[in-house]
């Protein structure tokens, strides 16, 4: 894991340590580093003779808590001390090497714990197995007779004890047991107990552990400007205005992109401005807003498209029903906007390639500087950092990886390419615009017997993995409306009819569930009202004999309980209600957004209920916090004040959320 | 040459005059606690104190703060110690990936000197810096918290 070409580690330490002044640790790629040559008991787990426990993490940490739940998992079968874990990053080169021991390091989908459970915490129970078999041999005694508790084994009968420190190295010889038995839920003693998570003391004193505060000797700076039109290319570039310009070394020419490369990316970041450049514009020349909202429209009216899910007789129920209810509804194409913007650092010598890169998915970064270089995967070293935001942008797609190695080569030496902030908003893999045309015919009662749920826009995996998108159906676009949806509708169809633009999409914190509950939420809402029912009350009578129905009346009566649903109001202020299921957890919430008189809204209070499964990171605050972030955009304020702070425009801090208004069709989250 | 006090501790830098202090301070002086995350005055990340006020810094031209006594979150903690402000952040947990937090712990440091009680409205009057990952409850929670600490 020490090992390391190019830049060796340690050298790279002394240096960071030294440039930063007053940074006292080195930078934090790897929170730790397992101690060189202590025994590793399984590819997880690394045990130190002074019992500091090394615990490798496959996953990302990008604030989801990974770095912190996964370990969790290991040391509670494990039974150490808590206090002695340290964390560490297993490197993408490495597990290539050794067949991919720690399986995926895809970060993304919600799936890190989910994934999780099975291996890491078979992982634990099995060195603490052969940590006890160690101990038990050294005394001669039967490993049964032996308990492990807080890093210590214990032999029962005599009450001798040994360290896991003491007995690592022996352990480590140890044949692993095949089998090992899990600890049942109730004897858990780490797992959802509150400890606070692992990195955040670093956070709050700046110390460097991001991919934009790498920095190493002889590192040269790198200012990128992208083609403006998506697909375009790179025409021309008069360098002639850079001449005389302090500290420019370089002007690499891409296939879309500009990069000047200087000793500071101030310098570089200037220099590119000043360039003349021209770009040919190519097919997407021609695309606007509008000609994708009439090619979006197309799509709502199209007589074909892929069916996600279809039950009883479409036709017949429209027929039979008592009135009609219709809507249309659209979404924008959404940029993540993580706070970081996109970076890479890389150094390039010869077939050889050393990264450092805030990714979600270590091994992608890995193929994709191999890919952009042309070089063996296994000559690509990746360093990851932390991610200053994730979101689903820095997944997938690794755009900003190719540019980076394609740099540093011409360049020869470390370069640290920086997109500013608004190359980064406008060169996203956006989230998808989207359309949805709602039709329900409701019965004599007011529910609907028939519902068609269409839908259009810009498909992730036709575009980034056609086979997943096979025969035109694209089910991940239609997430909510298949049979995660929490009502059962006796006829119903839900299609999509695919109209890929030319813009890049790609996947999104809970992907296209952020915009497709507030569609069937905002269309359940508009049937209650065409039927004079509460939509509370609608929801729990659609709900009605649904498989998840415990689940989802759980939550949908706890937000509305502790919302005080059917209570007054102010005058201006309105309450909406909505349920939703994304990968097994299930969510409720109440809105309070108010109105003002110039259109103004704001929400000064939102209860969320949410049914998660097992919690496994508990939080000092009451609700996990990822329940209420980013998925909608922040970029509209709630509230408008002069800010104090000098320098500053006009801001706000308040969270953000579809306003939840049973009257609401915005064309995005308010 | 650009004479800079940061943390107490004075650094030449050879920038050009009207170079962001935020580049300066991360790049020149190799502090890179401060951040950048827009670059136009609108996200706070890159908050620091010049003689005791907040201020962005990425909008701020080191000619205008020489001479002048900047602080950065490296040298918001005293002799280790961490502030209160700090201390609360980590007890409320309020970071989750922890990038815009720098520049919220300054400028709640700024306001708490200003205000050491502050309410609700007169967070959100001073506080509008932007957290991606929605941490805005956590952060007003912790400020009540560090007030009252
Ligand atoms: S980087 Fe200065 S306010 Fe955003
Ligand atoms: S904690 Fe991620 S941007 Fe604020």
């Amino acid at each position: 894991m020490t090992e390391t070409r190019g830049i060796d580690r340690r050298s790279f330490l002394v240096s960071v340590a030294a440039a930063g002044g007053a940074l006292t640790l080195g930078f934090g790629v790897h929170p730790s580093q397992a101690e060189a040559g202590a025994p590793e008991l399984t590819a997880w787990i690394v045990i130190a003779r002074d019992d500091t426990v090394t615990i490798r993490v496959a996953r990302s940490e990008m604030g989801q808590g990974t770095l912190t739940a996964l370990p969790m998992l290991v040391a509670e079968e494990l039974a150490c001390d808590w206090s002695k874990v340290r964390t560490e990053f297993p490197r993408p080169d490495e597990n290539l090497r050794r067949n991919r021991v720690w399986g995926d390091f895809s970060t993304g989908g919600s799936r890190s714990i989910r994934n999780s459970q099975e291996p890491l915490r078979k992982a634990g129970a099995t060195a603490r197995e052969m940590l006890i078999a160690a101990a038990a041999a050294q005394w001669n005694v039967p490993a049964s007779e032996c308990s492990a508790f807080n890093s210590v084994i214990t032999h029962g009968p005599s009450g001798r004890t040994l360290r896991y420190g003491e007995v690592a190295e022996a352990a480590a010889k140890v044949t692993p047991p095949k089998d090992v038995r899990l600890k049942d839920a109730s004897a858990w003693r780490l797992i959802g107990k509150p400890t606070g998570r692992i990195e955040v003391p670093d956070k709050v004193v700046g110390k460097p552990i991001y991919g934009i505060d790498v920095r190493l000797p002889g590192m040269l700076y790198a200012a990128i400007a992208q083609c403006p039109v998506f697909k375009g290319t790179l025409k021309s570039v008069d360098e002639s205005k850079l001449s005389g310009r302090r500290g420019v070394h370089n002007v690499v020419r891409l296939k879309d992109a500009v990069a000047v490369v200087a000793d500071r990316w101030w310098q570089a970041k200037t220099a590119l401005d000043a360039l003349a450049i021209e770009w040919d514009a190519g097919e997407g020349g021609e695309v606007s807003s509008a000609s994708i909202r009439e090619f979006l429209l197309g799509g709502l009216a199209a007589t074909t498209a892929g069916v996600g899910r279809a039950q009883g007789k479409l036709a017949e129920g429209f027929a039979r029903s008592a009135r009609r209810v219709e809507a249309d509804y659209a979404v924008p194409f959404l940029a993540h906007a993580t706070l970081e913007p996109q970076n890479c650092t890389a150094h390039v010598t010869g077939d050889r390639a050393e990264i450092w890169v805030p990714t979600q998915n270590g091994e992608a970064a890995m193929a994709s500087a191999a890919h952009a270089l042309g070089i063996p995967t296994q000559n690509v070293i990746v360093h990851k950092t932390m991610l200053g935001g994730g979101f689903g942008r820095r997944g997938v797609t690794q755009d900003f990886i190719p540019p980076a190695v394609l740099i540093a080569r011409e360049v020869g030496a470390p370069v640290k390419v920086l997109w500013s902030r608004e190359e980064d908003t406008g060169h996203d893999y956006y989230r998808p615009v989207a359309m949805a045309r709602m039709a329900a015919g409701l019965d004599a009662s007011g529910m609907p017997a028939a519902w068609h749920v269409r839908m259009t826009g810009n498909s992730i995996w036709s575009t980034l993995m056609p086979v997943a998108a096979r025969g035109g159906v694209d089910r991940q676009f239609q997430e909510g409306f298949l049979a995660d949806m929490p009502y059962d509708i006796p006829n119903y169809l839900a299609d999509y009819a695919i109209r890929n633009t030319h813009v890049p999409v790609g996947f999104w914190r809970c992907v296209n569930h952020t915009q497709n509950c507030f569609f069937k939420e905002s269309f359940v809402d508009e049937m209650a009202h065409a039927a004079g029912i509460d939509p509370l009350t609608y929801r729990r009578r659609l709900i009605g004999t649904h498989r998840n129905a415990n689940k989802f009346l759980g939550v949908l009566n706890a937000a509305a309980e502790r919302a005080g649903w059917g209570t007054p109001l102010p005058p201006g202020t309105f309450r909406g209600i909505a349920l939703n299921e994304a990968y097994s957890t299930f969510v409720a919430a109440v809105a309070e957004i108010t109105l003002a008189a110039d259109g103004t809204v704001r929400m000064p209070r939102i209860v969320v209920a949410l049914d998660p499964g097992t919690v496994v990171i508990r939080s000092p605050p009451r609700c996990r916090p990822r329940a209420r972030s980013c998925s909608a955009s922040p970029r509209r304020s709630m509230a408008r004040s002069p800010s104090r702070t000098a320098g500053s425009s006009s801001r706000t801090s308040t969270t953000t959320a579809c306003c939840g208004s049973p009257r609401c069709r915005r064309s995005r989250p308010c | 040459m650009i004479s800079l006090t940061i943390n107490g501790k004075a650094h030449n830098v050879d920038v050009e005059p009207d170079t962001p202090l935020l580049w300066a301070i991360r790049e020149n002086v190799g502090l890179t606690g401060t951040k950048y995350g827009c670059g136009v005055a609108q996200c706070g990340s890159c908050t620091v104190h010049v003689d005791g006020v907040a201020m962005r810094s990425c909008v701020t031209p080191v000619s205008s703060v020489a001479g002048k006594k900047i602080t950065t979150i490296e040298g918001l903690a005293e002799n280790g110690v961490l502030t209160k402000v700090q201390q609360a952040w980590i007890a409320n947990e309020v970071p989750q990936c922890g990038y815009c937090q720098s520049g919220m712990i300054m400028a709640v440091a700024a306001l708490l000197k200003d205000k050491p009680k502050p309410t609700d409205a007169d967070i959100n009057d001073a506080i509008t810096n932007i957290c991606r990952c929605g941490t805005f409850q956590q952060v007003r929670a912790a400020i009540h918290a560090a007030a009252n600490a």
